[in-house]
């Protein structure tokens, strides 16, 4: 193999590399792409957040009724009864509503989770809005204790106008790190115990 | 010095076992290690497989506990994958594109060495994983979260074994483009490239475009198991079918990773045996590439069952049928090289036209799948297992096959018993289809993959299927007999050891020696398959 050759040789096995680790580099960046690109075409069944600002704009629709199906579900971690309190609802687009769900911690055990919601049909995602839900922040629940947990939600009128039902659901998990400090937490503030 | 003046004695092989092969610099000897490598794998992947389809033989659990059957239809694929068919295809192309391009050896000779020794280390490490606490990882071959995260942690043996794979195969496919793309002799254009070494440039390209991009999401399952991170885990807001998606970007170029240097083997024998040149040589070219691209839009006809909207559907379901246009293209081309040729029947044509044959059926299985409403009834059923099998083992397999026994005379200088040949080539085509055919009706009435007990009704049909395994297992420790047998010893193989073959590496001795095309061909149009094409 002569000189020219062994150059050449480095210089595209160099190169070649360089591909590899982009690639590398690109398996990575798919995550945020694929966030991205759900959030824009709500394909994911990911519902928005709204401020109580933003809903004035909102026209009301009052001839059109739209009807919500609630369903709440646990991962199997998580020793928690859940449900929602109303099994549907019907709603005009342009207004907003108040729903709630019942949960109970029937563990030993302090314990916080976290509820992620998914809309079906997806393609309702973009235009379901919450101002307020129990899901944009984790929620504690002491052993035994059972509460109300409440989410104000509006429509968005320009929701195509084949789409009659929606079905919002949400799957409550347990947050293990969470758990263990609210766990430590109370140990160490019971007499005692340290 | 001349490649005949080798031949006849002073072949330069290093002194030593050790020198010899641990050290090896040679394409030659390290195409022998990958396809030695390659065998062992096949055989240990091969016992896994029994084990599956003994326990399988009669409904109810019988041999072993479900978490360990499962570990079995896992590993039984990382292997056969990872071990088996590529190493296998990357053993073909080290012994033969050097030699098919008149190069001296592969352009990178040491990282070629690298790359195979990391093979051996990255199984034993897979392996190992089958005697740790909680045993192998047992969620499938697609590791899926969040199952694939509920297993003990020699997960992350098996994690940093994929890791080692993707490092070897990546090395593996730069070498082989630096070989084909500067160390042609003079006069080989690419498009007087013999259809192998185009098949295998293209596969080495989609090589370093995905295997990265599956060390990343495997990567992702180690953090989100051992560092907290929730890339895959919903609870932090993470999203599991993200990872299929990853996955399957990765997952669907690698099948054609896994069929298009078989094309290439194909597209050697048919003509050879056919006694015509290669019909539609271009038209081969330009459908491998298009296959190529074609396969990196497809991804998520693995998953149309996790809630894609419509459009989503519709898209991967017509994208994934336009590749059954540049693969019919193939296939004709195929049946037109032998159409009115002097075919003869010696067992490399026979595996080769078994090739077509099988893996046709394995392609419209295919189709049938990719047809999104259909594809609901079939996902995650025997049709699957079916279809890949045909796909996989009668097509790739038998495609790694119809080469072994193609270029055996001139890796050893000795004929293979044909007559043994033959009889190995239908004992394993019988074999291999009563070992899979049934299992397309057992997936259309239902029964799910991946399951180690079923239910009634699909007992005849997988008894059948579990003793067409046997039977193709047993013909495998046969063809270890034929191939040592011709490595031993046998009737002496001509340098043009089949009348009809065209290409370099038939210009040199059988068996090849140690260093071949020290110094370029000058090649001469009646030497190569593919003269005409040159620009």
């Amino acid at each position: 193999m002569d000189t020219d050759n062994r150059d050449a040789n480095r210089v595209l096995a160099r190169k070649l590399t360089w591909a590899a680790v982009l690639m590398f580099g690109f398996g990575f960046a798919l995550w945020p792409l694929y966030t991205v690109f759900c959030n824009i075409t709500g394909i994911n069944g990911k519902t928005g957040r709204v401020s109580e600002q933003e809903i004035q704009t909102m026209g009301l629709d009052p001839n059109r009724v739209v009807t919500v199906h609630f369903d709440g579900t646990v991962n199997s971690r998580l020793p928690w009864q859940f449900k929602p309190n109303q099994f549907s609802m019907e709603v005009h687009p342009g207004q907003l509503y108040e729903a709630s769900y019942h949960a109970r911690n029937r563990g030993q055990d302090v314990i916080v989770g976290n509820a992620v919601p998914s809309l079906a049909p997806s393609e309702a995602a973009l235009y379901f809005n919450k101002t307020e839900c129990f899901c944009f922040t984790a929620q504690k629940l002491e052993a035994g204790e059972e509460k109300d947990m409440p989410l104000r939600f509006i429509i968005d009128p320009s929701l195509p106008a084949e789409i009659h039902e929606v079905t919002l659901s949400y799957t409550f998990f347990k947050n293990d790190e969470q758990s263990q400090q609210a766990h430590q937490h109370q140990t160490a503030g019971q007499p005692g115990n340290g | 010095m001349s490649s005949v003046a080798h031949a006849e004695g002073h072949d330069h092989k290093p002194e030593g076992f050790l020198n010899r092969w641990l050290f090896t610099t040679n394409h030659k000897d390290i195409g022998t290690l990958y396809l030695v490598f390659s065998l062992t794998m096949f055989i240990i992947g091969g016992a896994m497989a029994m084990v599956i389809r003994a326990e399988l033989f009669m409904p109810g659990m019988q041999l072993v506990d479900p978490a360990f059957f499962n570990q079995m239809t896992t590993m039984h694929a990382l292997i056969m994958v990872f071990g088996a068919v590529m190493p296998a295809f990357v053993g073909l192309a080290n012994w033969m594109i050097p030699m098919m391009i008149g190069a001296p050896d592969m352009a990178l000779p040491r990282m070629n060495n690298w790359s195979f020794w990391i093979l051996p280390f990255a199984f034993t490490m897979l392996l190992s994983t089958l005697f740790m606490d909680g045993g192998a990882p047992a969620a499938g071959w697609t590791l899926y979260p969040p199952l694939v995260l509920q297993g003990g942690n020699s997960f992350a043996f098996a994690i940093f074994a994929v890791h080692l794979l993707g490092i070897s195969s990546i090395m593996g496919a730069i070498n082989i483009i630096a070989t084909i793309l500067n160390l042609r002799a003079p006069g080989m254009n690419l498009l007087n490239m013999p259809l192998f070494v185009w098949t295998w440039l293209i596969t080495a390209f989609l090589l370093i475009a995905v295997m990265p991009v599956l060390a990343g999401g495997v990567t992702m399952l180690l953090t989100d198991k051992f560092f907290g991170t929730s890339f895959f885990n919903a609870a932090g807001g993470g999203d599991p079918v993200m990872y299929q998606h990853i996955f399957w970007f990765f997952g669907h170029p690698e099948v054609y990773i896994m069929i298009l240097p078989a094309f290439g083997v194909v597209s050697e024998i048919l003509p050879t045996f056919s006694r015509k040149p290669l019909f539609g040589y271009t038209s081969m070219v330009y459908a491998s590439a298009s296959i190529a691209f074609l396969s990196f839009i497809v991804w998520s006809h693995h998953m149309f069952t996790v809630g894609m909207p419509l459009g989503g559907e519709l898209f991967f379901m017509y994208a994934t049928m336009v590749i059954a246009v540049p693969t019919g293209v193939k296939i004709f081309n195929w049946v037109a090289t032998m159409w009115k040729g002097a075919m003869t029947f010696e067992t490399p044509m026979l595996f080769a036209i078994g090739f077509v044959i099988m893996f046709t059926i394995g392609g419209f299985s295919g189709l049938m799948l990719a047809i999104a409403p259909a594809d609901f009834q079939y996902h995650d059923t025997y049709f699957v297992v079916a279809h890949f099998h045909y796909v996989l083992v009668t097509g790739a397999v038998f495609a790694i096959m119809a080469g072994v026994y193609y270029w055996l005379p001139k890796w050893t200088g000795h004929m293979y018993d044909e007559r043994l040949g033959k009889i190995h080539f239908w004992w394993s085509t019988i074999a291999v289809n009563v070992l899979f055919f049934p299992q397309h009706f057992l997936g259309l009435a239902g029964m799910p993959r991946r399951i180690p007990d079923y239910s009634l009704q699909f007992a005849e049909f997988n008894m059948i299927s579990s003793i067409g395994g046997f039977a193709f297992g047993l013909a495998q420790i046969f063809f270890v007999y034929i191939v040592w047998k011709t490595v031993k010893g046998g009737q002496p193989a001509e340098a043009r050891a089949w009348e009809g073959a065209k290409g370099l590496e038939w210009t040199v001795p059988s068996p090849a020696p140690h260093h071949t095309f020290e110094t370029p061909p000058e090649i001469k149009p009646d030497m190569i398959a593919h003269p005409s094409n040159a620009h």
